[in-house]
Parts: structure tokens; C-alpha cells; sequence
């Protein structure tokens, strides 16, 4: 098989077995990236000469059987807000786009540790601020299933570098969807673990209570080697929770029998595109043939999630981003008048329209006169939300539905009315506010041969039960070669653009 | 549009936001500011008498450490991201006028 279509756990096997090795691994990925990602710009920075290097260091480390596990060897890529030691980290804004860390995120280093050779770092959308990847500094990513649409967002670039066969997995982060609707928009799987799995630290905070890195994978069996890679217990963040059974892969079972699996009724209503229903009730009959017991059921106040979510998120992004401030490192404006005029005008320069937008909405909701009746107001409907959740699990193991009302837009529709585009995260935002698991995986297209994605939805620490329930029916779907059918898409319409033998 | 943003009101968040908005952006943040304020009173419908907010959704303690240092001196490599520096230190803008 082509090293390119495997998947990490395969190339890893293979690495193993002496068939293949992470230098050429390495070498595969970056003569792809530098075929295709002049068209796809899934990367911000590529690292080249970094990856190459570890790749050999690794390569000798498995050879003299000090690395022995499922991830050693194999090239992945990081999302451009999680810091990376001497590698360039921007956010995807103009006002880091100098900022060099002088350490890695805990969850970077966890997959050190197993032996994973990054190859660069990922666009998204500016301080994973939006649902397209299109509020990025540095240009948009395009889908490569359909060029003409978007990856999806805030992780855009690494579902697009997944499914693109740019990486063999790649990192993500999840505040409101982040990982799920690219994973979904990209025909990747993609998960946000329960809130305190994976370590924050170094993690480029935008809605601190929301925020949680997760893995972007072409199956669910690397999804759980990949979490089961990064979760951990963190003193350096003080919001990460101690679990006890973090061998996620040891849930990779074919079997479904008697899992209870809840569908909102509120998830399939106006605002749904037909193809989206029809393809996810159709996972729903799949795995109740496999021996599931589907219900269906009222979930309720599924549209005050958007409102309370965007208070909360808007409330902590406008404190988080207070640290920008044009001194200790980032942009500083070139004019300025004393201290105050510096950091307003640095600010100014230094972040885009939807960033500013949210912080100035933030500042707003927190000032005082305003905070109780929207800061406050937002965290009890969220502790609401919650409970709405805790008697649905009460009933049910898995909630199922879509990740995405639709398919991926078109570039260029979504930034116009940012109402609109914020309703597009409305089955994925709730799961954020209540701090559970959540998994986006591939099952089917639409007529346009865009891919759809079924989200499974767990109880807080019950992530085994998704990838149980994913598995099951990603073995009765049927596999399918992502790298394959997505790269032959990107070669029929950039014909003479993208000169890739293997296809 | 219900929510009204006044000049006032604009010009009070860019000062708590340090964010500096040239008359056509506060225009376009008056309005959006508006209608996010108009969409986020849907919060209003429910009742929410009695209920706690809810910062965070598992009970979390503070976590508490020995006051002791566990990180190395990396002074030298963090000021390399600084814009400006001297004498081992950030350099700020003039703040006390003589």
C-alpha cells in the first residue's frame, strides 16, 4: 500500500515491521505538502528541517526498541494556538505573527514522548474565532474534496491536512465545534474528549471554561490512540482532572448490542439539510441493526445553547486576549503616543475584524450594569443545559445526530452575517457548555460528494462508549481509503496543478 | 433592532477593550454589537430563579502547591519575543511624564 493512504496505526505497524520507515514517512509527507498545499494552505508553517531531524531521531530510537508504541514515527501536524518550542506559533493572527515559544504544550509533549514527528503547524481561524478557517491572517484553507468550499473551522487546516493525506493525524482544539464541524466538513473523524482530559497548558486560550484539545484522525481506531496518547494529569492546568482509565484503544470493540442510543427530536428540525438527515438517521438504522437500542426523544433548550455559549465565549475571549498588549511579545504598532495609545493601536492593527468583534461583545456582557443580566444570566442557563443533559444520560448511553446542519459552505458566504454563521454550530455548541465527549465521523456524502458527519455525543468521561459505538459503525459502513477518494477530487479539478504519481 | 448602541456606549467598550475603532468600524460594531444583544435577550425567556451559574461543570477545588520554583531561568529566550528590550527587561512607552 501507499505509505500516503495508510493510517497512523498502519504506518506505524509497518515502520515496526521494518516495511517502512519515518524518515520516508516524513519525506512522503513533505513532498505532498509542497505538491498540494499552494491550492489547500492547510499549513502556516511548515518545518521541514525540524520534522526531518526528528524523524531520523525517532527512526533510530524505534530501531534500538526504545519506542515501541502506536504513534512512533508518524508525521502529524499541531493547530498554529498550541506552542511549539523554536517553531513559529501564530494563532493565525497578524499580532503573533513573530511569536516564537520558548516551550510546547503539554499535549505536544505527550505525543513527543510517543514518538510523533511534527511536521508544522495548521491554519486556522484567527484565535479560533469562526466555523470556517476564513478569519485566518494567513489566508484561507480550502476543502479538498471541493476546492471551491471551506474546511470548516476553527481547526480547518488540520481536517484539511488529515483528509488531504498532509498528516497522518493531526491536533485540534474545540470550543465550540472546532474540531467536530472540520472533522465533519472534511470527512474526517474528530473528537473533543470531556473538558480536563487533555492538558490546556499551552494552549492559546480563547474560552478557557470551553476549550479542549482533541485528535483529527482518518479512523476511529487512531482517534483512540491518539487521545488515549494525550490524555493526561496536568498540575500545570489547574482545570485538568485526574482520570484513571485513559487506554482509550481498549474500547476499539465491534459491539453494540443493547447501547442505548438517545436522537433529539430538536436536532432534526427546520434548518437541517435533507441529505444531512437522511445520511445520519441512516447511521442511526445501521447501528440498531448491529443491536442498539435507538429511541427517539425531546432534549430541549437546544436554541438558547448559541446565546449562552457566544456570552460565555465572547466573556472570556475579551479576557483572555487582554495579555496582547504589544510588550512582552507579538506586534507593536510603529506610531504611537505613551502607553495607552500603544496598546489600543497595536490591538487595533494586530487583530481582524470577527476577533475584535468578540472582544468588544465580551467587554460589553462583563462591564458593570451589564453582567448580571448577561454574563450571569449565560452561566445559569448553562448550568440549565447541563442538567437537560444529565437526565437525557440518565436514559441513554449515546446521543446521536448531526454535527453540521449542512455540508461545507462555499468560500466567501459564511463571514457576511455573523448571526447566521454562528446558528451553524448549533448541534455541536451545547456539548461544550456541559463539558462532555463529543466525536464527529464520516457517514456519507451529499450530491455534490461532500462528506457528512454522524456526531455521537457522551456523558462527561464516557468517551469509550463513543468509540465503541463510532467503531461498530464505521466496521458496518465499511472502510473507506479518505486520502484516496479526496486526493482523486483535488486532481480531476486542478488538473495540471497538483502533480501527484500515485493517484 | 431592540438593543440601541449609543456613541457612548461604543466609545466606553473600546476603552475597557483597548481596542482604538476608526468611525466606520464602530458604526459596524454599534450594529453588530446590536444585533448580538438582540439575539443573546432570547436568554430572557427562561426562568432562571434559583438556578446558580455555573462557571465550571465539575466541582473543581483550588489546587494548592508548595511555594517552591520548578522552572529554570529562561529570561534571555522570552525577551527575544519582546518588541522592544533592554538590560534584560521590556521596554514600555514613556508612562510618568517629568
Amino acid at each position: 500500500m501507499n505509505i500516503i493512504e495508510m493510517t497512523a496505526t498502519e504506518l506505524s505497524a509497518a515502520i515496526r515491521a521494518g516495511k517502512a520507515t519515518a524518515v520516508e514517512a516524513a519525506e512522503a509527507m513533505l513532498t505532498r505538502i509542497e505538491q498540494q498545499d499552494k491550492i489547500l494552505n492547510c499549513y502556516v508553517t511548515v518545518d521541514s528541517e525540524g520534522a526531518l531531524k526528528q524523524a531520523k531521531e525517532v527512526q533510530a530510537k524505534i530501531e534500538a526498541g526504545e519506542l515501541t508504541g502506536p504513534l512512533a514515527g508518524v508525521p502529524m501536524a499541531v493547530k498554529d494556538n498550541m506552542c511549539t518550542e523554536g517553531v513559529l506559533t501564530t494563532c493565525s493572527s497578524k499580532i503573533l505573527g513573530n511569536f516564537v515559544p520558548t516551550y510546547t504544550a503539554e499535549a505536544v509533549l505527550q505525543l513527543k514522548k510517543a514518538g510523533a514527528v511534527i511536521l508544522g503547524k495548521t491554519n486556522m481561524d484567527e484565535f479560533a474565532m469562526g466555523s470556517t478557517t476564513e478569519t485566518s491572517a494567513y489566508g484561507v484553507t480550502r476543502n479538498p474534496w471541493n476546492t471551491d468550499h471551506v474546511p470548516g473551522g476553527s481547526s480547518g487546516g488540520s481536517a484539511a491536512a488529515v483528509a488531504a493525506g498532509e498528516c497522518f493525524y493531526a491536533l485540534g482544539s474545540d470550543t465550540g465545534g472546532s474540531i467536530r464541524q472540520p472533522a465533519s466538513y472534511c470527512g474526517t473523524v474528530g473528537m473533543k474528549p470531556t473538558y480536563g482530559t487533555v492538558s490546556r497548558y499551552g494552549l492559546i486560550a480563547y474560552g478557557s471554561s470551553l476549550d479542549q484539545i482533541g485528535p483529527l484522525s482518518k479512523d476511529v481506531a487512531d482517534c483512540a490512540t491518539v487521545l488515549t496518547a494525550i490524555a493526561s494529569h496536568d498540575a500545570k492546568d489547574s482545570t485538568s482532572v485526574e482520570r484513571r482509565d485513559t487506554d482509550f484503544t481498549s474500547a476499539l470493540v465491534e459491539d453494540v448490542k443493547g447501547m442505548r442510543i438517545g436522537i433529539p427530536k430538536d436536532y432534526f428540525g427546520a434548518g437541517l439539510d435533507e441529505e444531512v438527515k437522511e445520511a445520519v438517521l441512516k447511521a442511526a438504522r445501521e447501528l440498531e441493526e448491529k443491536g442498539a437500542v435507538v429511541e427517539h426523544f425531546d432534549l430541549s433548550l437546544v436554541e438558547y445553547a448559541i446565546p449562552a455559549y457566544y456570552t460565555i465565549a465572547a466573556a472570556e475571549a475579551s479576557s483572555n486576549l487582554e495579555r496582547f498588549d504589544g510588550i512582552k511579545y507579538g506586534y507593536r504598532t510603529e506610531d504611537y503616543a505613551g502607553l495607552h495609545n500603544m496598546y489600543k493601536k497595536s490591538r487595533s492593527e494586530g487583530f481582524g475584524e470577527e476577533v475584535k468583534r468578540r472582544i468588544m461583545l465580551g467587554s460589553f456582557v462583563l462591564s458593570s450594569g451589564y453582567y448580571d443580566a448577561y454574563y450571569l444570566k449565560a452561566l445559569r442557563v448553562k448550568a440549565l443545559i447541563k442538567k437537560v443533559f444529565d437526565e437525557a444520560f440518565a436514559k441513554y448511553d449515546v446521543i446521536l445526530g448531526p454535527v453540521a446542519p449542512t455540508t461545507a459552505p462555499k468560500l466567501g458566504e459564511s463571514l457576511s452575517d455573523p448571526i447566521k454563521m454562528y446558528l451553524g454550530d448549533i448541534y455541536t455548541i451545547a456539548v461544550n457548555l456541559a463539558g462532555l465527549p463529543g466525536i464527529s465521523i464520516p457517514c456519507g456524502k451529499d450530491k455534490n460528494r461532500l462528506p457528512i458527519g454522524l456526531q455521537l455525543i457522551g456523558d462527561c468521561f464516557q468517551e469509550k462508549k463513543l468509540i465503541q459505538t463510532a467503531y461498530t459503525y464505521e466496521r458496518s459502513r465499511g472502510m473507506f481509503r479518505l486520502t484516496k477518494e479526496c486526493t482523486e477530487s483535488i486532481h480531476t479539478e486542478q488538473e495540471g496543478q497538483c502533480h501527484e504519481q500515485n493517484l | 433592532m431592540a438593543n440601541i448602541i449609543s456613541d457612548e456606549t461604543i466609545e466606553y467598550v473600546g476603552i475597557l477593550a483597548k481596542l482604538e475603532l476608526s468611525d466606520e468600524e464602530k458604526e459596524q460594531a454599534k450594529s453588530d454589537m446590536g444585533r448580538m444583544l438582540d439575539y443573546i435577550d432570547k436568554l430572557g425567556e427562561l426562568d432562571t430563579t434559583g438556578v446558580e451559574p455555573m462557571s465550571h461543570v465539575f466541582p473543581v477545588q483550588n489546587v494548592f502547591r508548595e511555594d517552591v520554583v520548578t522552572n529554570s531561568d529562561t529570561r534571555e529566550e522570552l525577551l527575544t519575543n519582546a518588541p522592544e528590550q533592554k538590560d534584560g527587561m521590556f521596554m514600555v512607552p514613556k508612562t510618568f511624564e517629568a
